[in-house]
């Protein structure tokens, strides 16, 4: 008997040893390796100095130019953020109070997960581009003489994100709404309370856990966004990510380029760790149910 | 009600937000206009022919399809072996390993680019396939897990105990009763999986090596120069690929459930 129960508790690492061996391999033992290799010195002649020098971290913890870029990227993601939600949150609402029409609404919420980010991202080209439709309807009504630049700022980067990451928004806050017994906002009511009371004194509050959820996506997927701001940015625009890359690929300042990805990976991972603290890790899985 | 209106008026313009720029790029690509771009002289299929003739994007296209279907091979057999692993097992440790199988969403994909990319360096492998490969297996393996993980919890075991209990051995059970109902589950997983990896450019970006593109990075390279009616062209394919491959796998993924339910 002993031998069958042995082999019942080994089962389950049998079935996990291969995924777990994937992302510790490529995954959690690169990081500890970044980790380490942030301490190395990289020398003018391209050859890398094995040891414990903090010049790196130094240069990317005190440099204005990498402070100034961080707090932009965080400012970005944190407008980004708010916009998803004040915008996704009525929506949201919306789908999970009507009756007929929640089945269509809920596929078409899905289709942006599927068109491509890149083509997602490069679309508003069409729209805001000097020859885009907004210019040309300008024209046309002779409203302006000549086209107008729209792109490559600070705001069309936040609108393409907002664009990206509405729908994880409008997904997460759904799904909590969905859940919450329709009887307690008419319970409320009942009892003498407005709609708009029932609202934000019943509903509002047990809806937080995916507004949180769809917040946390939200965050950390615009803080670490590479393609947005290069598409839509103009050259003042850069984000951390962009940094990171030109670090790595351009410069091929490695150290360097560790030290600012666990930077961010910092940063970001504290969010995650509150987040997991106060709402847990099971409100985000709920999305994929 | 007045409040209950204007939410409706904003879902519809939250809607239209998220779809007009779409279907501009649609509506563009059949542009006869040689510059792409708005005024629309009149309705043509010539951008979809170039796009056919350009040996560049044909064959980010086969880069992209063969990478797509590596992905979804080897990051749904490991990710639905783990999956069974935490429905049908209770061991100590479970929320750890749940944890670890879903890190590597939680770390920004620069950085995880950047860690596997410098590792890999440091074992003195070049950039390869091979290593754009194992990084979008391990991206895509959370996805893939979650989403298996969550269609697993539906399949009840007395079917496969019924069928022990009958005299089938364990490997006859696995392979006449929990494969067939496993495959809704495995078939999402999949297709999850090469969606990703088909629109995955972050990543892909560092772990190219030079003269291989993917059909993202392509089209990120033609837009350095400008936005041309063959990238709406472009566009208007990878929409029908993308929105129309998961619409037709879950028919038949609602095929392959009605059958053997």
């Amino acid at each position: 008997m002993a031998t069958v129960e042995t082999r019942e508790a080994r089962q389950p690492w049998i079935l996990l040893a291969p995924a777990l061996t994937a992302v510790a391999l490529l995954l959690l033992v690169p990081l500890a390796f970044i980790a380490v290799y942030s301490f190395w010195l990289r020398t003018a002649t391209g050859a890398d100095i094995a040891g414990f020098h903090t010049d790196n971290w130094a240069e990317a913890l005190s440099d204005p130019f990498y402070r100034d870029i961080l707090l932009g990227t965080l400012r970005i993601a944190a407008i980004t953020t708010l916009v998803c939600a004040l915008a996704g949150y009525p929506a949201a609402y919306f789908i999970a109070r009507s009756k007929a029409n929640r089945a269509i609404l809920l596929l078409l919420l899905m289709l942006p997960f599927w068109v491509s980010y890149i083509i997602r991202t490069m679309s508003w080209i069409n729209i805001l581009g000097v020859s885009g439709a907004f210019n040309s309807a300008l024209l046309a009504m002779g409203v302006i003489g000549q086209p107008i630049q729209m792109l490559y700022n600070e705001a069309t980067v936040i609108l393409g994100l907002v664009h990206f990451l509405l729908p994880f928004m409008v997904l997460n806050v759904y799904v909590s709404l969905e859940g919450i017994d329709e009887t307690l906002e008419q319970a409320a009511n009942s009892l003498g309370a407005t709609r708009w009371q029932a609202f934000r004194e019943v509903t509002l509050p047990l809806s937080l856990p995916g507004l949180a959820a769809g917040g946390l996506l939200c965050f950390v997927l615009a803080a670490g966004t590479y393609i947005t701001p290069l598409v839509l940015g103009g050259p003042t625009d850069a984000m951390f990510a962009n940094l990171v890359f030109e670090a790595i690929i351009t410069q091929l300042d490695w150290p360097l380029g560790s030290a600012l990805s666990l930077m961010l990976l910092a940063i970001l991972g504290a969010l995650v760790a509150l987040y997991n603290h106060f709402v847990g890790m099971s409100q985000i899985a709920r999305g994929f149910g | 009600m007045s409040g209950w209106a204007l939410i409706r008026i904003w879902t519809v313009v939250v809607y239209l937000f998220m779809f007009l720029p779409v279907a501009v790029v649609v509506l563009l690509s059949f542009n006869a206009s040689q510059f792409g771009a708005f005024p629309m002289t009149g309705l043509s299929l010539r951008w979809f022919g170039e796009l056919w003739a350009n040996e560049a994007i044909l064959r980010a296209f086969r880069v992209s399809f063969l990478l797509g279907a590596l992905t979804a091979a080897i990051s749904t057999t490991l990710g639905v072996l783990a999956a069974l692993a935490l429905v049908r097992y209770d061991f100590r440790g479970k929320n750890l390993v749940s944890t670890v199988l879903i890190a590597p969403i939680l770390v920004p994909e620069v950085v995880l680019a950047v860690a596997l990319l410098l590792f890999l360096r440091f074992l003195q492998m070049p950039k390869s396939f091979a290593l754009l490969l194992l990084g979008h297996v391990i991206f895509t393996l959370p996805f893939v897990v979650l989403v298996v993980q969550a269609r697993l919890v539906g399949i009840r075991r007395d079917v496969e105990e019924a069928a022990l209990s009958l005299g089938a051995s364990p490997r006859q059970t696995f392979f006449a009763v929990t494969l067939p109902l496993l495959a809704p589950a495995i078939f999402a997983g999949m297709l999850f999986a090469f969606t990703i990896s088909f629109d995955d450019i972050t990543g892909t970006l560092f772990w190219k090596p030079g003269g291989v593109e993917t059909v993202p990075t392509q089209i990120f390279a033609m837009l350095r120069n400008s936005i041309s009616p063959e990238i709406n062209a472009l566009g208007t394919v990878m929409i029908v690929l993308t929105v129309g491959l998961p619409l037709l796998g879950a028919a038949i993924a609602r095929r392959l459930g009605a059958r053997t339910r």
